[in-house]
């Protein structure tokens, strides 16, 4: 899960981390008493989850209260990558001197977390990291949160060669330690950490990502969802306990395992088809979830038929069937349904659906086979 | 022999009294997995279909000597029980359970270094030698014992790979699920090394996905270490790009985890590489031919 960025940068504050000051405004007149308060020149900054911000123009520096108005009007009414500017986020225009790059992630092929830092921060840093790897530093946290020590030092010399911000540099890295580990991020990130013109050293910029596995233990994190950016679809599939992502074929596809979702997918795709949604009915099965999935893939008129393939383990098949069967009399269905199930309780399934003449496959190939030639006519 | 599990290995489960735990146990005990225990803290003195049920790890080992456990604890309390196997010192533990936050896992992993105990998962189908033992939720009827040696990021689809072997007479040694989650105990590369040693393997299959580079790392192993022949399916060729977490990821892993980008890896390394899950047994049919029905090696 994603937040903007000022309430990240509000997490960091909390941390102890020095930001640039500022307050985030949704109309003209309170982005300009922000700007009274913090005094002109200020930087306007549209707040999207999305990237590409600068480029497309979500930035804007004003010296005034006319500038203000008239670029905080242009912000609200943009869109970028189609999503509309909500909300202003009004800063302190810094006089940038210097820029660095600090995050932190997990990173799963080492199974631990890691600082990355670098003194050429800013928006070109993942060129940087292709073109000079060098000016990269990592610092593995090996488990453990304190940081200190020799190896920290070289660290933290490594990359910033003042000591007077080596002082500073740590302070900051402690409260982003302090972030990633207490609302468990799977990003923490602060790009550019500047210096400017007199001296001081703050976050101008903030992103936190959270691992959706952990936010049972986060409730107000969990609050901070901005449900805008979810797919209407995906998130009441989700409420399901259904994994699902809308594509742009026209097969229907359910599916137990996300493995098995993917590969059939990618042989209707061989098979000349082309699939409309990945989804993943999950582990256990009850009759109720097959109705929502085909309930929530059919929102999507363009499917021509949908294709059950189902190899039962804790899922079981008469489960299934009793939920095809259900749907066809509750959804009014008005597309074929081509169906193999195989595994758990596979005889109970067929038998019911042979008494109310839903066909099914031996093996996926066949089945595939045939929702591919039905949808292609 | 098999790897990881065999008809001596002794089994507690954890979680047993939940919903999950006692279908399983008594679908394992069917199969004829010796099930000697099972732990739910305060349930300790009842018992679930015969089996005996303990309130620690630690009380269940030293009544039952059991050396491997399996979890179904929900997800907030699967860390707890991992290091409850590794304190009381349990050689393999396999978690079944899915959903658990990545930094507790980051814990699991520093206590698990230098222990030699072996995690399989989390989020995974679990491990089965047919025949011999059953630790996890697959259905135990697919397989059968034979040669080839399975490891998999998929559950379901893993099924898939397994029924058509079987359908076309190619039985398993052991069948591994590394599970899906981002950070799990072992990786493709851990088990190939198990593989390469084991005798009644003779074959390999590698089920990846989308997601991470650990096909490229097994890839590097075959190139140069693998004396046995490896076939390798991909899922995920058509799955839309993932969506991008910021910078750090990109910086960290430099690598293309695309189902392609795998693809061409493995067959550069000598795998081969099929689109379709049916292929398989035919490719061992030509690779290894009366060798797989030897009946010596079982």
């Amino acid at each position: 899960m994603k937040i903007h960025e000022y309430q990240a940068t509000e997490l960091f504050q909390k941390a102890g981390v020095a930001v640039v000051s500022g307050h985030v405004a949704t109309d003209a007149q309170e982005a300009a008493r922000i700007a009274e308060k913090i005094g002109y020149p200020v930087v306007l900054k549209a707040q999207v989850l999305v990237g590409g911000r600068g480029k497309a123009g979500g930035i804007k520096k004003v010296n005034t209260p006319q500038e203000l108005a008239t670029a905080f009007a242009r912000l609200r009414a943009l869109k970028i990558k189609d999503y509309p500017v909500e909300k202003v986020l009004v800063v302190r225009a810094v006089n940038i001197k210097r820029e660095f790059y600090i995050g932190m992630t997990v990173d799963t092929s080492r199974n631990d977390v890691v600082l990355i830092a670098s003194a050429a921060g800013g928006v070109d840093i993942e060129e940087t990291a292709q073109k000079d790897p060098q000016a990269i530093k990592k610092y593995y946290l090996e488990g453990n949160p304190q940081i200190g020590g020799k190896k920290w030092q070289s660290f933290i010399e490594s990359v910033f060669d003042d000591p007077h911000y080596q002082v500073k540099g740590t302070e900051i890295l402690r409260g982003l330690i302090k972030v990633f580990f207490t609302y468990d991020c799977s990003l923490a990130e602060i790009n550019p950490l500047v210096i400017d013109d007199k001296g001081q050293m703050c976050a101008a910029d903030a992103k936190i990502n959270f691992d959706d596995n952990a936010l049972f233990r986060h409730e107000d994190v969990a609050a901070l969802r901005d449900i805008r950016y979810e797919e209407a679809d995906e998130m009441e599939a989700k409420k399901y306990g259904l994994s699902f992502v809308r594509l742009d074929g026209n097969v229907g596809c359910i599916v137990n395992g996300a493995g098995l979702a993917m590969a059939t997918m990618d042989i209707v795709n061989l098979s000349g088809g082309a699939s409309a949604n990945f989804l993943d009915v999950g582990g256990s099965s009850n009759p109720e979830k097959v109705v929502h999935a085909l309930r929530i893939i059919l929102n999507n008129k363009k499917i021509k038929a949908v294709l059950i393939n189902i190899f039962g383990g804790i899922t079981r098949c008469d489960d299934i069937a009793r939920g095809l069967v259900d749907a066809r009399t509750k959804l009014n269905l008005s597309v074929p349904l081509v169906v193999r199930l195989i595994g758990t309780n596979e005889e109970e399934a067929k038998a019911l659906l042979a008494r109310h003449n839903i066909r099914t496959y031996p093996t996926m190939r066949e089945a595939i086979g045939q929702v591919v030639a039905i949808a292609n006519q | 022999m098999s790897i990881l599990l065999n008809q001596n290995s002794k089994v507690i489960v954890q979680g047993i009294t939940g919903r999950d735990g006692s279908f399983h146990t008594r679908q394992m005990l069917s199969y004829g997995t010796k099930v000697v225990g099972g732990v739910t803290p305060g349930k300790g003195g009842q018992d679930v279909h015969g089996v005996p049920v303990f309130n620690t790890v630690a009380e269940a080992k030293e009544k039952t000597k059991a050396d491997t456990a399996v979890i179904y604890v929900p997800a907030k309390f699967a860390k707890d029980a991992m290091l409850e196997d590794i304190k009381a010192g349990i050689n393999l533990v396999i978690c079944i359970t899915e959903g658990i936050p990545v930094l507790d896992m980051v814990e699991v992993m520093g206590a698990l270094k230098g222990t030699g105990i072996r995690l399989i998962g989390p989020n995974c189908p679990g491990v089965i030698s047919p025949g011999k033992s059953k630790v996890g939720i697959m259905p135990g009827h697919i397989h059968k014992p034979g040669p080839i040696g399975i490891i998999s990021r998929s559950g379901t689809l893993t099924y898939e790979v397994v029924y058509s072997l079987t359908y076309h007479g190619v039985g398993q040694s052991t069948c591994v699920g590394l599970g899906g989650d981002p950070i799990i105990g072992t990786r493709f590369v851990d088990v190939l090394e198990m593989f390469m040693r084991d005798d009644q393997t003779k074959g390999i299959v590698m089920v990846g996905e989308i997601g991470g580079e650990d096909e490229q790392i097994a890839a590097e192993y075959i190139k140069k270490e693998a004396v046995k022949p490896v076939v390798g399916f991909i899922a995920g060729r058509t799955a839309p790009p993932g969506k991008r977490m910021g910078h750090a990821g990109a910086i960290i892993s430099s690598g293309n985890s695309t189902a392609e980008a795998k693809r061409v890896v493995l067959k550069d390394a000598g795998v081969v590489v099929v689109d379709f899950p049916e292929e398989i047994p035919v490719v061992f049919k030509e690779k290894l031919g009366k060798c797989l029905h030897d009946a010596k090696l079982l």
